[in-house]
């Protein structure tokens, strides 16, 4: 199908619109590179009738946070019969929430952390000190608070003490009204690949991840040089074998379609515990995925390529 | 809610295992920092990281956001049709001067037209003791690297220039910020930090000052103060580098004079065109004593052989023909319109407990939230809410200024002025009650030094 006209959107107006637009300039090489004409779109409101004049060609949706991986946008999608590489607006929703995803993966068999979450308006009703100390003596510390919906690291915090909860909890709402508060799983970080061009879910080798700051944060992602990855990750086989069921059952039990990422963390026993699943995998210069592609011998601009060409084929997204 | 699930061992389903074993090949492993000159990159770019603050200005340009962020002036109002005559009588007659490599120092015409400019402050110069420099911020540039040794200390108001800040610290500067009042710099505070730093052995370099609407603060400086600083930095033996990009942009009196117009020896003035005609041009300079200012071009044909010759032969014909005091008589009335929407939408809209400066000019105003709030941290609470601004934080060196924000007033509409502050003031009530429901502690927490926005954000 090379030669095929795509659409790759990306920014948006999320927290993560300069993450998106760098993952978006990387995809659009590559399916240049592949053949294809590509047209690069933000999300407007002239964005629709965009997607018309060109034709509906197949869009591949980069954009990280918020509507572009929420669901809300491929629901548009959808509705304006354009066909799209990816999960669905109903999957997208599932799994872009931290505080749906990580009980439903857990439901299905999967080692995930504790969890708690809690809407701020909770803390509001209830008292934030009674369910502050109920929170400590529930998990543990430390504990990790996470917006649960949001990317790329952004208001998460690792807390130690219960005196710095109420800071971490105040900094997570202001990314979002529901935080999700996990007990730390600490051990290797490690992200997988799955992608799938037709015959069912792949896992790509799992992309270990060290971050010389010891926290995988926002500057940790994004500033070249600051963190160390290992591509295949140096795991036993057998650990390996456990960390590509876990990206494969977290793919499959969310209803993902297409590719997604699963970050998890290998504890000492080698059992890989989730963390999330992400349905718009950075493809940045400095993301695991890239380097996860590279190393099972395969090409950024191939697999997007086959994606589209299988999306064309599948025709509208729902 | 979720419960808790333990670590339970895993039942692979059978396809899973047989997808999985088909990527499984032996293959060659990559430990990669993804950045193979790591290891070799100079001392002096080693805090240079990706932050999150600054990406999240990157939504700062998009129309359904009011950026109070950026620092662009709005030069919509520009005789664009008259400036393209110009421009293409300028290429036809002088093209293969104006297109060609010029001198270090930058093109005599202009060098006497820039002493016409700043005589509207006071200041006598001589054509010969002028720089041209690639907008002022190279002149903050050249003038940092001809005096700064790692290590050597530049004192700076409190708060100070993001730009500036940087530039410090690219040449390995110790930033030593001095109190502020409404009147400027603290007299008894710039002595203070003078004998404080040589007391510990170390060297004061100069102090940085923007005594006219100082970016970030608003403040201006008084004719008193500005005295009494000249003073203390000569018995001290101190240079003055003065940062003067919105002087002619005082928008309820008369330009204050400069500091360099009483103190000819122990100045290095910096001025620009970028605020006053327009920034794309990059033509700004350094008016500096004889011996400085020498050191400035040797710099200057080192760092670029000589500035933009092409800029300064627009900018010459635009001052030569155009009515340009008037043209900045038009910015003041347009920026004045700007200025009042943004006192009265604070007024209208900032939660109790915030105050904020009164800028009689340039661009910015400085808020100082209720206690306990962070701006840093709320943020992202405000581009959810599609309103943007620069946290407090960058313009420091020292991580305080979590308290603040500055709010610029220079390119949005004063109807957009009124609906950002209208946001944010929702944006404060929320992070305020919650705040209130934690509890909060009001202690401000310190930051690494911030980045604040690109040049190109509005």
């Amino acid at each position: 199908m090379s030669g095929e006209a795509v659409v790759v959107l990306s920014g948006g107006l999320s927290h993560e619109r300069d993450v998106s637009l760098r993952s978006g300039r990387r995809a659009s090489q590559a399916l240049r590179d592949a053949g294809h004409e590509v047209h690069e779109l933000d999300v407007s409101s002239s964005l629709l009738a965009q997607l018309i004049e060109l034709g509906k060609p197949v869009v591949v949706p980069l954009l990280h946070g918020g509507a572009g991986e929420d669901g809300a946008l491929r629901q548009a999608l959808e509705l304006a019969d354009v066909p799209y590489v990816g999960s669905v607006s109903a999957a997208c929703r599932v799994a872009f929430d931290k505080a749906i995803a990580t009980p439903r993966v857990a439901a299905a068999g999967w080692a995930t952390p504790a969890q708690i979450a809690l809407p701020d308006d909770m803390f509001r009703e209830l008292g934030a000190p009674t369910l502050v100390r109920a929170l400590g003596a529930h998990l543990g510390f430390p504990m990790m608070v996470k917006p649960a919906r949001s990317g790329s690291a952004l208001g998460c915090a690792k807390v130690d003490r219960i005196e710095d909860l109420p800071a971490a909890m105040v900094q997570a709402y202001a990314y979002g009204g529901v935080a999700v508060i996990e007990r730390f799983v600490s051990g290797r970080e490690v992200a997988v690949a799955v992608i799938d061009t037709g015959d069912g879910p792949v896992a790509l080798p799992a992309v270990e991840i060290i971050p010389d700051s010891g926290v995988y944060d926002y500057s940790a992602r994004y500033t070249a040089g600051a963190t160390r990855f290992i591509a295949p990750a140096g795991l036993e086989p057998d650990v390996a074998a456990r960390c590509a069921e876990l990206a494969i059952g977290a793919h499959t039990s969310l209803g993902l379609r297409d590719l997604s990422r699963t970050d998890l963390i290998i504890v000492t026993d080698g059992t890989p515990v989730f963390l999330e699943a992400n349905v718009a995998p950075g493809l940045t210069e400095t993301s695991t995925m890239p380097l996860a592609m590279e190393a099972a011998d395969l090409e950024l601009g191939t697999v997007l390529s086959q994606l589209v060409a299988q999306a064309r084929e599948r025709g509208t997204g729902a | 809610m979720a419960s808790e699930v333990a670590c339970t061992s895993i039942v692979p389903t059978s396809p899973s295992l047989r997808q999985t074993s088909r990527v499984s090949l032996p293959l060659p492993r990559r430990d990669t920092r993804l950045d193979r000159y790591v290891e070799t990159y100079a001392e002096r770019t080693h805090g240079l990281k990706v932050s999150a603050v600054r990406a999240l200005f990157s939504v700062a340009n998009r129309p359904e956001v009011v950026s109070l962020a950026g620092g662009m002036p709005n030069i919509s109002d520009l005789p664009l049709d008259v400036i393209g005559e110009r421009v293409a009588e300028l290429i036809a007659t002088q093209g293969t001067r104006a297109m060609q490599y010029g001198s270090g120092q930058g093109e005599e015409p202009i060098r006497e037209q820039i002493c016409e400019v700043m005589s509207l402050e006071g200041i006598t110069g001589h054509p010969d003791d002028v720089t041209i420099t690639t907008g002022s911020q190279q002149a903050l540039d050249l003038v940092t690297r001809t005096f700064i040794d790692p290590g050597d200390v530049i004192l700076a108001e409190a708060p100070s220039y993001v730009g500036a800040l940087g530039t410090f610290q690219a040449y390995q500067a110790q930033v030593v910020h001095v109190a502020m009042d409404d009147e400027g710099i603290e007299p008894e505070a710039l002595l203070g930090a003078i004998r404080s730093v040589r007391a510990q052995g170390r060297k004061v370099k100069f102090l940085y000052t923007i005594p006219n609407f100082n970016n970030p603060s608003g403040i201006l400086t008084t004719l008193e103060r500005r005295h009494e600083v000249a003073r203390i930095c000569r018995e001290e033996n101190v240079l003055v580098v003065e940062d003067n990009p919105y002087g002619l942009l005082s928008l309820d009196a008369d330009p204050v004079p400069a500091i360099r117009s009483f103190d000819a020896e122990n100045v290095v003035y910096l001025g620009s065109f970028s605020k006053t005609f327009a920034p794309g041009f990059r033509v700004g300079w350094a008016l500096a004593p004889h011996a400085v200012r020498e050191k400035l071009v040797l710099a200057q044909e080192s760092a670029t052989l000589c500035p933009p010759v092409f800029s300064q032969f627009v900018i010459s014909a635009y001052l030569a023909n155009w009515d340009w005091k008037n043209q900045i008589t038009v910015f003041k009335d347009m920026y004045r319109a700007r200025r009042d929407a943004m006192m009265d939408g604070l007024a209208a809209h900032m939660p109790e407990g915030t105050t904020w400066t009164h800028p009689k000019g340039g661009f910015f105003v400085w808020v100082t939230l209720p206690e306990g709030l962070d701006a840093q941290a709320l943020l992202p609470r405000a581009v959810t809410n599609r309103v943007a601004y620069v946290p407090g934080t960058a313009f420091y060196a020292d991580g305080l200024g979590s308290r603040n924000m500055r709010l610029s007033y220079c390119f949005p509409t004063p109807e957009r002025i009124l609906e950002g502050t209208r946001r944010l003031g929702e944006v404060l009530d929320a992070e305020l009650e919650i705040h209130s429901m934690f509890g909060l502690e009001s202690t401000p927490h310190p930051h690494d030094l911030a980045a604040g926005p690109g040049p190109d954000v509005s």
